[in-house]
């Protein structure tokens, strides 16, 4: 499983960065005399409605989605870890007061904080950074603090401490050893759920603007080509899917190994 | 009854909490809008050439736009405390109007997917969880795993694909004609039901293994009388809890499905109001949408409190 979505990843990820090196043309160049060229032997997976190169554009797109997806779940999980180990540590009404944050967070749907973001600077990326970063770091909050507190009152992280040994040496040696499987997991489902909310506001039009080659946009902007060019919505699609289930292939063998 | 109570305040502060905090940010968004806010929206709701500066101080007055900043703010949560959102910036009709109106639909919406959801999920769960390890188990397992890989605007664009345009069986969009509620709400169900047959074989495996379980066939009921007596109960429990985590999910499968669809409710205001850059409406929606979700976790947390006699006593 864990090979199927690493192949999965290698291979997007090697369209992204190889892919405009290969066909040597830029993500908005248009060819008004190649329009809707069915894939083939110049063109890979064709052309779309204003002669652009699909394998160019998924590129790029690509390369957009994961950039953000990995951007937010990095900033969602360092202060995520951070507070939740603080709060098992602490206890008292630093860990109440964190809790109630998290919980209140919690009933906030990411996407609703991306969208109000977004009405602050429409077309813009960095909504998504700080709206997924603010909405993704609880479940990094809840999980450490509930591993952590177990952790904390076991015989080994006792004996550490009785032993002299500070909080560094415990952190590094006891706590983050056993929480690594399960933030790697979280972190997994994080970059999937930043790519889909990316997609989606796109999508729908309240997301990033074209020229921006984007899988949501792509997605609507071959829509009313279904029947004629059908590869056009074909390649997003596809390709959003196949990072999603390559995704959810790492994040199932994880927790599976756990 | 204590118990009770702790729950309730928890929840309420939560409810405060994140009023204030939406409200707070809408309030900053009315603020930080490029150019003159006051003469935008006199312009959308009067039309362009009927502007006067007069329609635009008035929408300044109206606002609060012309107090200083952390004055507004006061009056701002003043106004939410007394539960008064304002009026539409763009149809200058007050945000509840516009609400109560939309929240109809979504409310039909909402509701015809979690009774699909729990019209697929179910049966297919229970028989799974009653033969666990099975064929039907396996092939469960698997098409939930893959229908919750897909993004929700992907689902129905491909339903739309195939029941409005290869098949015309259904609407592909509106709510006027007959049968548009069908495939939005089989979007939501469809993403809705993956996990939720998970939980419901999950619940009947443990169940049916349980002792009282088995002796309750032994002492002669038939399976029906015993699924009713000891099963039902006990699978509701998880799938309630469940499905209060879910509201989430739902609430963003409502703003993006309701959007592909063009059914008129609450979800579909939020983008539009987003458009038009139309703050009381954008927090109108927005607060209604997690209080919502505050509201029904307190509910589920209490209806859980009363069908499972085991958690009244922690």
């Amino acid at each position: 499983m864990i090979r199927l979505g690493l192949s999965l990843l290698a291979l997007l990820l090697a369209l992204a960065v190889f892919g405009p090196w290969l066909t040597g043309v830029s993500a908005s160049a248009q060819d008004l005399e190649r329009v809707l060229m069915p894939p083939g032997l110049g063109e890979w997976l064709g052309t779309d409605n204003l002669g652009r190169s699909v394998v160019t554009r998924l590129a790029y797109a690509i390369r957009l989605s994961t950039g953000l997806a990995l951007l937010s779940v990095l900033s969602a999980a360092v202060p995520g870890t951070a507070l939740g180990l603080l709060a098992a540590w602490r206890g008292g009404w630093v860990e109440r007061l964190l809790v109630m944050l998290a919980d209140a967070v919690l009933a906030l749907p990411g996407l609703l904080l991306v969208l109000i973001l977004l009405a602050f600077a429409p077309g813009a990326i960095w909504p998504f950074y700080v709206g997924l970063a603010l909405v993704l770091w609880v479940e990094y909050f809840r999980v450490v603090r509930a591993q952590a507190r177990t952790l904390l009152a076991s015989p080994q992280v006792e004996a550490a401490a009785l032993m002299g040994f500070g909080w560094p040496y415990i952190l590094r040696c006891h706590l983050l050893p056993e929480l690594l499987p399960i933030l790697l997991t979280l972190m997994t489902l994080g970059v999937a759920t930043a790519v889909v909310a990316l997609s989606t506001a796109g999508y729908i039009g309240v997301g990033l603007r074209p020229p921006t080659a984007e899988l949501g946009l792509m997605i609507s902007e071959a829509f009313p080509y279904v029947f004629e060019a059908p590869w056009l919505i074909i390649a997003p699609v596809a390709t959003l899917l196949l990072l999603i289930a390559g995704l959810a292939c790492i994040a199932e063998a994880l927790r599976r190994a756990r | 009854m204590k118990r009770i109570g702790l729950l309730l305040a928890t929840r309420l502060a939560q409810a405060l909490f994140l009023a204030l905090g939406i409200s707070t940010l809408c309030f900053f968004l009315l603020r930080a809008l490029p150019g003159d806010v006051a003469f935008r929206i006199a312009a959308s709701r009067y039309g362009l050439d009927m502007v006067t500066t007069a329609a635009a101080e008035a929408v300044r007055a109206e606002l609060n736009l012309d107090l200083p900043a952390l004055r507004a703010l006061g009056h701002w949560w003043v106004a939410l405390l007394r539960f008064d959102l304002g009026v539409s910036a763009i149809t200058g009709r007050a945000v509840w109007t516009e609400l109560a109106q939309q929240l109809g639909h979504t409310v039909q919406l909402a509701v015809a997917a979690v009774a699909l959801a729990l019209a697929i999920s179910a049966p297919l769960g229970v028989r799974a969880g009653l033969n666990p390890g099975g064929r039907l188990d396996t092939a469960l397992l698997a098409g939930a795993l893959l229908l919750r890989a897909i993004p929700p605007f992907l689902l129905g664009l491909l339903l739309i694909i195939a029941f409005a345009l290869i098949l015309p069986l259904a609407p592909a969009a509106g709510h006027l004609e007959q049968g548009t509620l069908f495939l939005p709400a089989l979007t939501l169900a469809l993403g809705l039901s993956a996990p939720l047959a998970r939980i419901v074989r999950d619940a009947m495996a443990q169940v049916s293994s349980t002792p009282y379980y088995a002796f309750s066939r032994t002492k002669g009921l038939s399976e029906a009388a015993t699924f009713w007596r000891h099963g039902l109960r006990n699978i509701a429990v998880p799938v309630l809890a469940y499905l209060a985590t879910q509201l989430v999910f739902l609430i963003e499968g409502v703003v993006v499905i309701e959007t592909l669809f063009a059914w008129p409710g609450i979800g579909h205001a939020l983008i539009h109001a987003l458009f038009g850059r139309d703050v009381p409406m954008i927090q109108g929606v927005v607060l209604v949408m997690s209080l919502g979700i505050v509201l029904f976790n307190a509910l589920v947390d209490l209806v859980c409190l009363l069908l499972d006699p085991r958690e009244r006593t922690v």
